[in-house]
């Protein structure tokens, strides 16, 4: 079972939010979908969750699907407890049941401690896990989660991995957008997105081997086809040919989105 | 002479403890970059260093004399929401900001931003709004530059050329103070301070913060079950590429855990995953 997008379009104010987008979400793999802000992250998940209309393309939407907003969707004015019990209460999830999946999700999120504390006054990290655990509480087929680590601390992010990672490994099909390209390492399938458009698609090695050319790594810029990164200048060299002075480098996720960003901007 | 120095900087908001007790120097020429969360502290840190709050407790110095604000006249910053007028063009602003110092506004074309100086500021994209922030906290020329979160939101080449502009300006003698909430921005940095909860977690350099500190990662098939288990067990296990990586456990535990048909090394910690060592 997969659900999903293919060639969907979204349209607002005459312009493209969503330009031509496919993605496949399956059972048990996790989706990372990779931008900066205005690439259409939200836009995408929107679409999948149902909340925007397309001008083009089809949507295949899961029945059972949990969302977490960009906004993380926590009462602040309700408990931790209040908030799990409020969403079970709007599913319709019986009593009994309810309680034992709000103490599961409770202790493996680190949250039975901070029960009763009001949503505001949780740090990020625990609202964003807090977020994740509403939106898995009725067990949905799939999950879907807007930018739960921006801003997190490393420790508050790679806790919330876990808990996406084993979520998925209870079957279910997960999205999560995110600003970080490093993050692409802990999801199946990745998709790049910037103005809207695709910039790369598929499984990290994939992406990277569907790179054209190849990647070096030199103490000083080759022009418009270099970029700085940490203490030295990656050069793009697109026909593969050597560049002088420098050294090839195996490229990884974020060289190729620099590459495919490269290729826009320089209408090639 | 070094540019800034911060000695036990601390600053209270009525019960929270914002800032406790953080000391880091910024040489000329050098970007030392301030890491962590939304809420670690780094903002009211640059706060403090441009005078703009008065610490609780402990000092900053500026070129060798303890913070004011008219050191205003040597420090160049780029607030987090990046202080430009929207409903102003980018020369406006550029003008503005310049009059403002009694300097004469930068050259549109060294700043890239020939082509979009008589465009509203609040029409140009994020990229491109960095871009003239960056440009107005540098037209009088600073010694020193706060830059809080500058390339956040940015895809990775955006965010490389942005770097590429820190690192010209720290070549030419600036000193550079910079927070971030991207680990792997740390690599563009000289030195870094960690940051939890207000206080610092670690500093020095990458390497030096990093040091010794190891992590487990399995290859191949793993016993079901294994992974929640490690879960229970305090770890935290992480999919990575085709395989996973687990922090906190010891890799004998984790052999043991995961059956003979998964491969389990111990291999150097990444930065990120030092910064969760660390803060346990």
């Amino acid at each position: 079972m997969s659900w999903g997008v293919r060639g969907v379009s979204v349209v607002f104010d005459g312009e493209h939010a969503l330009d031509d987008v496919s993605l496949e979400l399956d059972r048990g793999r996790i989706a990372i979908v990779v931008g900066g802000d205005g690439a259409g992250k939200t836009t995408l998940c929107r679409t999948i969750v149902g909340l925007a209309k397309v001008v083009a393309g089809e949507v295949s939407r899961a029945e059972r699907t949990g969302f977490q907003s960009e906004t993380s969707g926590v009462w602040g004015d309700l408990t931790v407890l209040e908030n799990l019990q409020f969403v079970a209460r709007g599913y319709g999830l019986d009593s009994g049941h309810s309680r034992s999946r709000i103490g599961d999700l409770l202790e493996v999120t680190d949250l039975a401690t901070a029960r009763d504390r009001l949503g505001r006054q949780l740090s990020g990290g625990m609202r964003q896990k807090l977020g994740v655990a509403m939106a898995v509480l009725a067990e949905p087929d799939l999950l879907v989660l807007d930018e739960p680590t921006t801003g997190l601390d490393p420790v508050s992010r790679l806790e919330l991995w876990s808990f996406i990672t084993l979520s998925a490994r209870q079957g279910r099909a997960v999205l999560v957008t995110s600003t970080y390209v490093d993050e692409a390492a802990r999801a199946h399938e990745v998709l790049a997105l910037d103005d809207g458009r695709v910039l790369a698609a598929g499984s990290v090695a994939e992406v990277v081997a569907s790179m054209p050319g190849k990647i070096f790594e030199a103490d000083r810029p080759h022009g418009a086809e270099s970029w700085h990164r940490g203490h030295a200048w990656r050069v793009w060299s697109r026909d593969g040919s050597p560049i002088p002075g420098a050294t090839q480098l195996t490229p990884d996720l974020a060289d190729v989105v620099s590459v495919a960003a490269l290729t826009q901007e320089l209408g090639v | 002479m070094t540019a800034i120095v911060a000695r036990s900087l601390t600053r209270r908001f009525g019960d929270t403890l914002a800032v406790d007790d953080l000391s880091f120097s910024v040489a000329p020429g050098e970007i030392v970059g301030l890491l962590g969360a939304n809420g670690a502290g780094k903002t009211t840190t640059m706060r403090m260093t441009l005078g703009l709050l008065t610490p609780s407790g402990g000092e900053v110095e500026i070129a060798g004399r303890p913070a004011r604000l008219a050191d205003r006249r040597i420090m160049g910053y780029v607030p987090q929401g990046l202080g430009l007028y929207r409903d102003l063009t980018v020369w406006e602003n550029l003008r503005f900001t310049s009059a403002a110092f009694g300097v004469a506004p930068p050259s549109l074309e060294a700043e890239g931003l020939a082509e979009v100086a008589h465009r509203r500021v609040g029409d140009l994209s994020l990229g491109l709004r960095r871009r003239v922030a960056f440009a107005a906290a540098r037209c009088h020329s600073p010694t020193i530059l706060i830059l809080d979160e500058p390339t956040s939101g940015v895809g990775p080449l955006g965010r490389s050329r942005l770097w590429e502009t820190i690192h010209e300006t720290a070549e030419r003698g600036a000193a550079i103070l910079v927070s971030t909430h991207h680990m792997e921005e740390a690599e563009e940095c000289d030195g870094v301070v960690l940051m939890a909860g207000g206080r610092q977690v670690a500093s020095g350099t990458v390497t030096e913060v990093v040091g010794g500190l190891r992590s487990v990662a399995i290859t191949g098939r793993v016993e079901a079950g294994s992974l929640e288990t490690m879960g229970r067990l305090g770890g935290t296990v992480l999919l990575d590429g085709s395989g996973w990586r687990v922090v906190g456990l010891d890799p004998e535990l984790v052999r043991g855990l995961v059956g003979g048909r998964a491969e389990v090394d111990d291999v150097p910690a990444t930065f990120e995953e030092a910064f969760v060592a660390l803060s346990r």
